[in-house]
């Protein structure tokens, strides 16, 4: 099948979808997004978190036929041109990347979180980011940029 | 006369000692970075896996046709298809390709596929038809140790036996407590899955891009099961999202190549999360056994072992895991007698071999559990036992070796034992509580509790194995500014060994613009990124190539401005004299004559350990770690919520102070799962829960604040003194949430994960 959709702002489209794809699987493999990530493709650690018309989704359980004619924003489409968005800046300068597979993933998350509430409380933090998984920083460091990032907002 | 010029050094940003951010950083939060399986290439055709799904069986036959009849399928391979050696590994070579006779796991790699889309050739490689005649498994170790066990290879089922016997082995002590221990299998649960994309160079080599802890173990089995000269065997490191040991034994690499020389295109193979479980080693399983006796006023007289290691099907790096759970069984105490015996065995369970903390893991979580037991039965203070028998410089290992270099180990346990406990759980947030917002308290029915565990291990390879990293700098001068690239093989896992490379240049050749190269195998060796080695091996290469460099540099000042400066060194990115002052810019004396250097780093020579009594001088250096853990218990339901972790370590010198917190807080993570959640359940030798849904891995909600404590203290034989810092937090954090829940409980807990029935006394244990 084909798929026509807008990815940061840009209409994009894939011919030859088989409909099992996912939209994950669509936008890493057939658009060149590769961004999102994929470390479990079953809904369960939050690195391929995208916006889908404005709400924060795993693209690995949307199937990609689902995605017809929706907005769909990544991680790649955070940053304005050359700068970094401060949700990006912020994983940076507190050194919350390590291997950095899960950091695309919660900068959506945190995107969406401060999106919602300017100025959460740690605990508010930790319920927004429970879906996504890290096994490297354990979560210290990733506090401290949700923090950094909200921080910069104030 | 003249008063001397008194030179101030110049500032150097970014150098050796800083918080530097990562160069790969901004790409990293762009989702720019390139990991192994965001891989694409023209033409290119994806790899799938026919695994066995027996633990043990014989394979009768196989039968390629109906999947090569697969639509969109260009190839089906099996071991017939594999040109050289038809087994690899890395310290014995013992494990099958593409198996042909037996199976002796479930997963096993039996046929590969590939096709133009990933769905085919997972479809594909469903229909590969393979007739096997099951067998009963071999699961349990002792079992398989036992005489006239049926051997699992030909070797038979052992694949180490570490006997140490030191001092007196007849010591008798006064108190001796008793005990049995388990430790369950633990996932590294990386997050990036085994991928790799090969690419066939149309003249019988190879390019491979992979993700791996150490490239040239890969290429060299690579090379013998392709049958290819080394030289038409390339690999460059791709991004690699996370390691943990998991990455040290091959994955897909042989296959991948396979199926690419096979059909002369490039191939993509990429695990999902399930087959990930199946695709690599883990942890060893352990059960162990000790007794320690003591004098009445505490002091350990001696510790006697029985160590029990599940190697599974396959020997991986068990032997070097068999090894370190001996040589680090007693603790980092003063234990004048030991009477060990560790085995690393064969069973037809999933194969084991690396993972952060490698042996001292398991023993750790055993020897502490019983300090406290003894110190029960002694009724000391847990914290005035270890103090007590702590080792320090100059302290004999039950190996015989000294312990030479710092090793703090009372400093460090009165660190965290004086640091400020956190409050009390807020009983009006259920967030605070054990069990969350799943709304099972509101505080009644817990209870909290203190523990505190110590534990070491040795940095770098031991036992006599020459250990080494190699690495090339160049300085030139680009667009008028001086320029240094970097190149080795190290392989950046996450750790951020590219960012030390960079701060070690700039701090050894004053120039602010480094460049690191991409890791590949046109360059010798960086050995593996692990045993808490990288920084040290690679640094050291890195900082003895800028030297050599620098030496150029300097009698090449010293050749065009003549004798008249006198002795000339480098500050900054100028030349300077003691007399003179600044005679010459980097850039005016390299000019367009760039300076290169490659060189390479051993560490200290070491030595096997005895067969007979496990004595000898195996062991580089040492690394500690003190931990304490707060947790609130539900005692009714045995739910457990950490609330705080308190460490200290030693690292010898924080190259870079940020990334050392991030190692200590993300060791102490895997460490809170292997006493908590963490577990690869095995029933029969099959796997029963191998997705993140059924194996669970700390989540922001279950991880604690930590507070870090590092100690700089320098090895005086490392570079710039640093320690490895990647495994000792994993190492005592474990027993550490252990002995607090058992001050909680006052339940023996002997086995982790600890799970809920342990708390609330459905394990059959008596309090
Ligand atoms: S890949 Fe989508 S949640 Fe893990
Ligand atoms: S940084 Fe590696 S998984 Fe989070």
């Amino acid at each position: 099948m084909r798929i026509e959709l807008e990815i940061n702002g840009d209409t994009r489209s894939a011919d030859d979808v088989w409909e099992g794809e996912s939209l994950l699987f669509v936008l890493r493999e057939r658009l060149g997004f590769p961004g999102s990530k994929n470390a479990c493709e079953q809904g369960e650690c939050g690195s391929c978190s995208i916006y889908l018309d404005g709400n924060l989704v795993c693209a690995c359980l949307v199937l990609a036929g689902q995605a017809q004619g929706a907005r769909v924003t990544t991680v790649e489409g955070l940053a304005e041109d050359l700068d970094l968005h401060p949700v990006q800046e912020a994983y940076l300068k507190a050194g919350a990347v390590q291997c950095g597979f899960c950091t695309p993933g919660l900068i959506m998350a945190t995107h969406e979180l401060l999106e919602r509430k300017a100025q959460p409380s740690d605990a508010e933090i930790r319920e927004a980011l429970a879906g996504n998984l890290c096994r490297c920083t354990g979560y210290e460091k990733i506090l401290d940029a949700v923090r950094l990032a909200a921080k910069a907002r104030a | 006369m003249r008063a001397p010029t008194i030179q101030k050094r110049t500032e150097q940003r970014g150098g050796v000692g800083e918080s530097v951010q990562r160069p790969d950083g901004v790409p990293k939060t762009k989702g720019e970075f390139a990991y192994s399986s965001d891989l694409w290439a023209e033409n290119m055709l994806w790899g799938a896996t026919t695994r066995s799904p027996h633990p043990r069986a014989r394979i009768v036959s196989i039968d390629t046709r109906e999947a090569l009849a697969t639509p969109r399928v260009r190839t089906v391979l099996t071991h017939e298809d594999v040109p050289g050696r038809k087994s690899y590994g890395m310290e014995v070579p013992d494990q099958p390709v593409l198996a042909w006779d037996d199976v002796r796991y479930q997963g096993e790699a039996v046929a590969l596929v590939a096709a133009d889309h990933p769905e085919a050739a997972r479809r594909a490689a469903g229909r590969v038809k393979i007739e096997y005649e099951v067998l009963e498994p071999l699961v349990d170790p002792e079992t398989a140790l036992a005489d006239g066990a049926p051997a699992l290879h030909p070797s038979g089922n052992v694949i180490r036996h570490i006997r140490i016997r030191h001092g007196d082995q007849e010591a008798s002590a006064e108190v001796v407590v008793k005990g049995d221990y388990q430790v369950g299998m633990q996932d590294q649960a990386f997050l990036g899955p085994e991928s790799g994309l090969a690419i066939p160079d149309g003249e019988g080599g190879i390019d491979l891009y992979v993700s791996t802890q150490w490239l040239h173990i890969d290429l060299d089995q690579l090379a013998a099961s392709l049958d290819l000269p080394p030289s038409k065997v390339r690999i460059t490191l791709a991004g690699v999202g996370g390691a943990f040991g998991a990455r040290e034994d091959l994955s897909i690499q042989i296959h991948c190549c396979l199926l690419a020389l096979e059909t002369g295109r490039p191939v993509k193979m990429m695990y999902g999360r399930e087959e990930s479980f199946f695709g690599h080693v883990h942890r060893h399983p352990a059960r162990l056994h000790y007794e320690h006796g003591a004098m009445r006023d505490g002091r350990l007289v001696y510790v006697k072992a029985r160590i029990v290691l599940d190697g599974g099907a396959y020997a991986s790096s068990s032997t070097a895991v068999c090894a370190n759970a001996a040589c680090f069984s007693c603790g980092p105490y003063n234990v004048p007698n030991a009477t060990i015996d560790a085995y690393a065995v064969y069973t037809d369970n999933p194969p084991c071999g690396a993972m952060r903390g490698f042996g001292a893991v398991q023993t750790c979580f055993a020897y502490e559990s019983q300090m406290d037991r003894l110190a029960k039965a002694l009724d000391i203070d847990p914290v005035e036992l270890r103090r007590l028998n702590a080792m320090d410089t100059g302290a004999t290992m039950i190996t015989g070796q000294e312990v030479e270099g710092p090793a703090p180990v009372a400093e460090l346990l009165k660190r965290v034992r004086n640091a400020p406990l956190p409050p009390d759980g807020d009983a009006m947030d259920i967030r605070t509580l054990p069990g969350g917002v799943s709304n099972t308290t509101h505080g009644e029915g817990v209870k909290r509790g203190v523990g505190y565990a110590l534990g070491f291990k040795n940095i770098g390879y031991s036992e006599g194995f020459d250990d080494f990293s190699t690495a090339r700098v160049r300085l030139s001068v680009v667009a008028g500014e001086p320029q240094v690239e970097v190149h080795s093989a190290a392989s950046e896992v996450g750790q951020g060994v590219v960012t030390v490379q960079m701060q070690i240049a700039r701090t050894e050749l004053g120039v602010q613009q480094v460049v690191v190269l991409p890791a590949d195998t046109s360059i010798g060796s960086s050995g593996s990124s692990s045993a808490s080695r990288q920084t040290w091996m690679t640094g050291g290469a890195v900082k003895n190539a800028c030297e050599a460099v620098r030496a150029r540099l300097l009698q090449r000042a010293a050749q065009r401005l003549g004798k008249r400066h006198g002795k000339l060194t480098l500050d900054g990115a100028n030349i300077v004299s003691a007399g003179s002052g600044s005679v010459a810019s980097i850039s005016d004396i390299v000019g367009d004559d760039p300076i290169e250097e490659t060189k390479e780093y051993h560490h200290r020579k070491t030595f096997p350990l005895d067969p007979r009594t496990g004595q000898g001088n195996a062991h580089v250096a040492f690394a500690f770690a003190a931990h304490r853990a707060v947790v609130d218990v539900d005692l009714d339901l045995g739910l457990v919520r950490v609330v705080e972790m308190a460490t200290a370590q030693d690292v010898g010198k924080a190259l870079n102070p940020q990334a050392v917190e991030g190692q200590i807080e993300g060791g102490i993570a895997q460490g809170l799962g292997l006493a908590l959640m963490e577990e690869i359940q095995i029933s029969q030798g099959r796997i029963l829960n191998p997705s993140f849904t059924d194996y669970l891995i700390p989540t922001i909600l279950d991880m604690p604040p930590v507070r870090a404590d590092v100690l700089e203290l320098g090895d005086p034989h490392a570079p710039y003194g640093l320690k490895g810092v990647g495994e000792p937090p994993t190492i005592s954090s474990t027993p550490a949430i252990v002995a607090a829940l058992r001050d909680a409980t006052g339940r023996p807990l002997t086995r982790v994960p600890v799970r809920p029935d342990d708390i609330v006394g459905l394990d059959g244990q008596s309090g």
